[in-house]
């Protein structure tokens, strides 16, 4: 219970932000905000000790029982570990925020109520064990996100890079609500536990697939892998710490989160192993192969996630296919340790770089590469800490980067071993495409450090004098730089706390408890082919790095068409219009045309149906003989609805409808209905009366005699109305299912209601609230024409006055 | 130039007087054989257009000074509360009540509620019909 309410407490927080920010103007709100993770922060680490023991922690908050849906947290080894990353970096990037946001020129209760917000949202996606709750809790942090990065709401590319990051990411949320559906349809439940303790029995069933590619589509777009990656170099115009806390450390970490929440329950599936592993390396590749071709800092960062992240996803696909491993390839285990080691790698060192970049923009006001240069004795310290999250980032000793690139290495050499799936033919692609990759990693990585701190100083290119950034605004990045350095000392260490509960929570049926992980981090693993990879990676991207003016121009002929961005904004576009043209070309406006529509579509559904179903029949049993009567009626209806049709001038259209409404009347008087002839023989004297009435007041001018013009469709359309309502009738009649209630009427007539004529007995006794309405009715009608006529006169009269 | 409606007017005159006394035997006449509160109240406005053809709106209105609006909206009150009355006494909405008498003058007759509920229907489509007529007949 107490577990739960720990989720809302920064929700809780925010509340109270608003009124700080009021009332307390001297104090900077982050300072009262710190306190929020930290706390939090200290109430997590008190659970590792256990946690890395491999117990679980569970807590449950009924939210409507009915529905089976409460708030389950969950805690394991994972959610642990990533809920320490939202609090720790969390901590961090407030602390960094206080110094990084001016207290009087920004809005800061706004800014801190969101990312608040954000906290709890990530908090409930890593905690949930319930799949509707983990969904709402997703798109809060889709919805928060886009606040963030919209904060500076007055700037068009704010606002564009929020848009674009809430449709992609909500989206790919649908979608993932539509996989969750479906495995609640397949297992019953909706307890991930559950799920994943009956995996096995999940796999042959026919929803699996559509669950899995929905549930990735989700996880794709959330982690910004190829092609979803678009929105998040434009989600860099939120504000640095935004970056550094919701785009590098945990919000593009959710879609990495759920897959590898997921993992035992697809991994037996090879559509997953290659979607996974496949969208991972070749976002991978990309990520980092476009890096370079960056000159914003952070667009350089904002690629090289989207590269690192591409990076874990490739591991995680790996990771699955230990579930399926032979014991001959035993390196393939080290995938699942491998992505969670380097989501904490990446965590630190990706977390300290968009900090830095924070700095440089804040202190020099540019973030172009092209215009920085020789920052390296100004800033000192900041240099430091870019240099040691760069070189980490390329994957050189001595820092954690190197560790988690040898594991990636090893798992991707792994793989081509991998006989299952078609691996052999194709699994050697894996760890060329990984190296390649790691070449162009090593490039963008020098490329940030040293295009920024190193070469020509031009100081008449800067908005401002550079300095060196206040201490507060470096602690952050160097906490995070001093952690980069101590992992690479003590991996085993953080491996045996955090890694290896993970790794059980991703792989329950490989290890039962974490310490069966056999898994043991060496910086020093001795001559392998990994090594000799990384050799090979530092040599080329020295070399091309070097001659990096020589071909970075290559970039350029990219054709601009191609990008996917460019493919975005075509879909967005082409929706917005197409569907704009679309609309415009059926609502005409004109009243025509929705009449054929309905007309058509009625004629269609009824006759489709009248076939599809076989209920057209045809019988003339129960039906009387025709006299004599009928059939002059009958001829003188079609010549008077012939003539209405046909008629040049109105005047004739008028009187042959008169014509067919009083041989209606004497169909009722042969068919023994005296009051509906009454009735109708005065009402049609009314209506031709006032039918007369328009007709005379048709406007001279435009006024002209002439035939109705023949069109073809509407000529079609009436004859399959007629048609439809013929059949209809015709197989009414021929399939009686029940007798007339009739019989009763006559029988009661006199007993019970006191009367002789039936149907007027009727209209007021047997059914009079129907009469009751009608005579409402008729009474609305009135005072609609008085309304109409005399309301009409008055606005006539305003007019004159207003002139 | 001004048309001498003397015959049509002097004949208007006495018709009215007839279709006026059709339409009340047809409306009273209507629980038995075929006729009812519709079919009467269509008919003495009809009686009522034929005045207004023979003479001209506004003579109509000096002659016959009622508030046709008024008049729908006294009908449709007294189909309701006929509707409604039953439910005053414990039974359930829309119940009608009949029984014979030997009144005066006319001898044994049935009197009948549905009687006061056709009288709302006849007034209603009085009223209409001539608030229709007049607001189009007087509009320029």
């Amino acid at each position: 219970m107490l577990q739960v309410l720990y989720i809302f407490i920064p929700m809780l927080a925010a509340i109270f932000v608003p009124f700080l920010y009021r009332r307390m103007k001297n104090i900077h709100t982050g300072w009262f905000v710190l306190a929020v993770p930290a706390t939090l922060a200290v109430i997590y680490a008190t659970y590792i000790a256990q946690v890395a023991k491999g117990e679980v922690f569970t807590a449950e908050l009924p939210w409507i029982p009915s529905l089976d849906i409460s708030i389950v947290s969950y805690l394991d080894g994972l959610s642990l570990l990533f809920s320490l990353l939202i609090t720790g970096i969390g901590s961090l990037v407030v602390l960094y925020s206080i110094f990084y946001l001016d207290k009087h020129k920004e809005k800061l209760h706004n800014f801190y109520v969101y990312l608040l917000l954000f906290m709890s949202a990530m908090l409930g996606v890593v905690q949930s064990d319930h799949l509707i709750t983990l969904y709402f809790f997703w798109e809060l942090t889709s919805i928060s996100s886009f606040l963030l990065i919209g904060y500076w709401y007055n700037r068009d590319a704010s606002r564009f890079g929020a848009l674009k990051s809430m449709m992609i990411t909500v989206g790919g949320g649908l979608m993932m609500l539509g996989g969750f559906v479906l495995l609640y349809l397949m297992g019953g439940t909706y307890s991930i536990r559950e799920l994943i303790a009956i995996a096995p029995n999940l796999v042959d069933q026919p929803l699996f697939t559509w669950s899995l590619v929905l549930l990735l589509l989700g996880a794709f777009t959330k982690s910004a892998q190829f092609p979803f990656y678009i929105w998040l170099p434009d989600a860099m115009e939120a504000p640095t710490p935004v970056s550094a806390y919701l785009h590098s450390a945990t919000m593009v970490k959710a879609g990495i989160y759920l897959v590898a929440r997921f993992t035992p329950i697809f991994a037996a599936s090879e559509l997953w192993v290659w979607l996974v592993t496949g969208v991972g390396i070749l976002t991978l590749f990309w990520g980092s192969f476009f890096a370079v071709k960056q000159t914003d800092l952070k667009g350089i960062l904002a690629f090289s996630t989207v590269s690192q992240l591409g990076l874990i996803m490739s591991l995680l696909g790996a990771s699955a296919v230990a579930f399926h491993a032979n014991d001959s390839v035993d390196t393939i285990k080290f995938a699942a340790f491998a992505a969670i080691f380097h989501l904490i790698n990446h965590a630190t060192f990706k977390g300290s770089l968009f900090m830095i970049a924070g700095i440089v923009d804040h202190e020099t006001g540019t973030r172009d590469i092209r215009k920085l240069g020789g920052l390296m004795s100004i800033m000192p310290i900041s240099f430091t800490v870019a240099a040691i999250g760069s070189l980490s980032m390329a994957g050189l000793p001595p820092f954690n980067g190197f560790l988690s690139k040898e594991m990636f290495l090893t798992a991707m050499l792994a793989l081509q071993k991998f006989e299952l799936f078609g691996f052999e033919t194709w699994g050697v692609l894996f760890p060329i495409v990984a190296w390649v990759a790691s070449i162009f990693t090593f490039i963008y990585s020098f490329y940030f450090v040293f295009r920024t701190f190193n070469g020509n100083y031009k100081p008449d290119q800067l908005p401002h004098k550079p300095h060196e950034a206040p201490m507060g605004m470096l602690i952050s990045p160097i906490f995070l730089a001093a952690l980069v350095v101590i992992i690479f000392f003590v991996p085993n260490f953080i491996g045996n706390t955090f890694v290896k509960p993970a790794v059980q929570a991703i792989q329950p049926f490989l290890y039962d408890t974490p310490q069966d992980v056999d898994i043991h981090v060496n910086a020093w693993h001795g001559i392998t082919p990994e090594l000799l990879m990384t050799i090979g990676i530092i040599l080329i991207g020295v070399l091309l790095f070097v001659a990096l003016p020589k071909w970075q121009g290559m970039y350029q002929r990219f054709p601009q068409s191609l990008t996917l961005n460019n493919g975005y904004d075509k879909i967005m576009q082409g929706l917005d219009v197409g569907l704009n043209r679309i609309s415009r070309r059926y609502m005409t406006g004109s009243m025509r045309h929705y009449l054929l529509y309905m007309f058509s579509g009625i004629a269609i559904i009824v006759i489709g149906s009248l076939f599809v179903k076989d209920a057209f029949s045809l019988s003339l049993q129960g039906s009387s003989p025709i006299r004599p009567y009928e059939i002059i009626l009958i001829v003188v209806l079609l010549i008077g609805t012939s003539i209405t049709i046909l008629a040049k001038s109105r005047l004739t259209a008028i009187i042959g409808l008169g014509t067919v409404g009083y041989t209606v009347a004497l169909f009722f008087v042969i068919f023994n209905a005296p009051d509906l002839a009454l009735t109708q023989l005065v009402i049609e004297t009314i209506s031709v009366a006032l039918f007369l009435l328009a007709f005379y007041h048709l406007p001279k001018l435009g006024k002209r005699e002439e035939r109705m013009r023949f069109q073809l469709n509407r000529a079609i359309v009436s004859i399959a109305v007629g048609v439809m309502v013929t059949l209809v009738a015709l197989s009414a009649h021929s399939q009686k299912l029940i007798p007339s209630i009739s019989k009763y009427y006559e029988e009661t007539v006199y007993s019970l209601a006191g009367g002789g004529n039936i149907v007027n007995v009727i209209l007021v006794d047997y059914r009079g609230f129907d009469t009751l309405f009608e005579i409402t009715v008729l009474g609305i009608a009135g005072m609609a024409i008085l309304a109409m006529i005399k309301l009409r006169m008055n606005r006539k009269e305003k007019t004159h006055e207003n002139k | 130039m001004k048309t001498n409606d003397v015959i049509i007017q002097f004949t208007a005159k006495i018709v009215f007087f007839i279709i006026f006394f059709f339409s009340i035997h047809i409306f009273m006449a209507g629980h038995y054989t075929p006729g009812g509160g519709f079919v009467g109240g269509l008919l003495t406005s009809s009686a009522i257009v034929l005045l207004v053809l023979a003479f001209d709106i506004n003579t109509v209105r000096h002659i016959l000074p009622i508030n046709y609006t008024y008049l729908t909206a006294i009908g449709l009150l007294l189909a309701l509360a006929t509707a409604a009355f039953p439910m005053f006494v414990g039974k359930p909405f829309f119940t009608h009540f009949f029984d014979y008498f030997d009144l005066p003058l006319l001898g044994k007759q049935s009197l009948h509620t549905a009687m006061l509920f056709d009288s709302g229907v006849y007034l209603v489509v009085v009223g209409v019909t001539m608030t229709i007529i007049q607001t189009i007949g007087e509009d320029e």
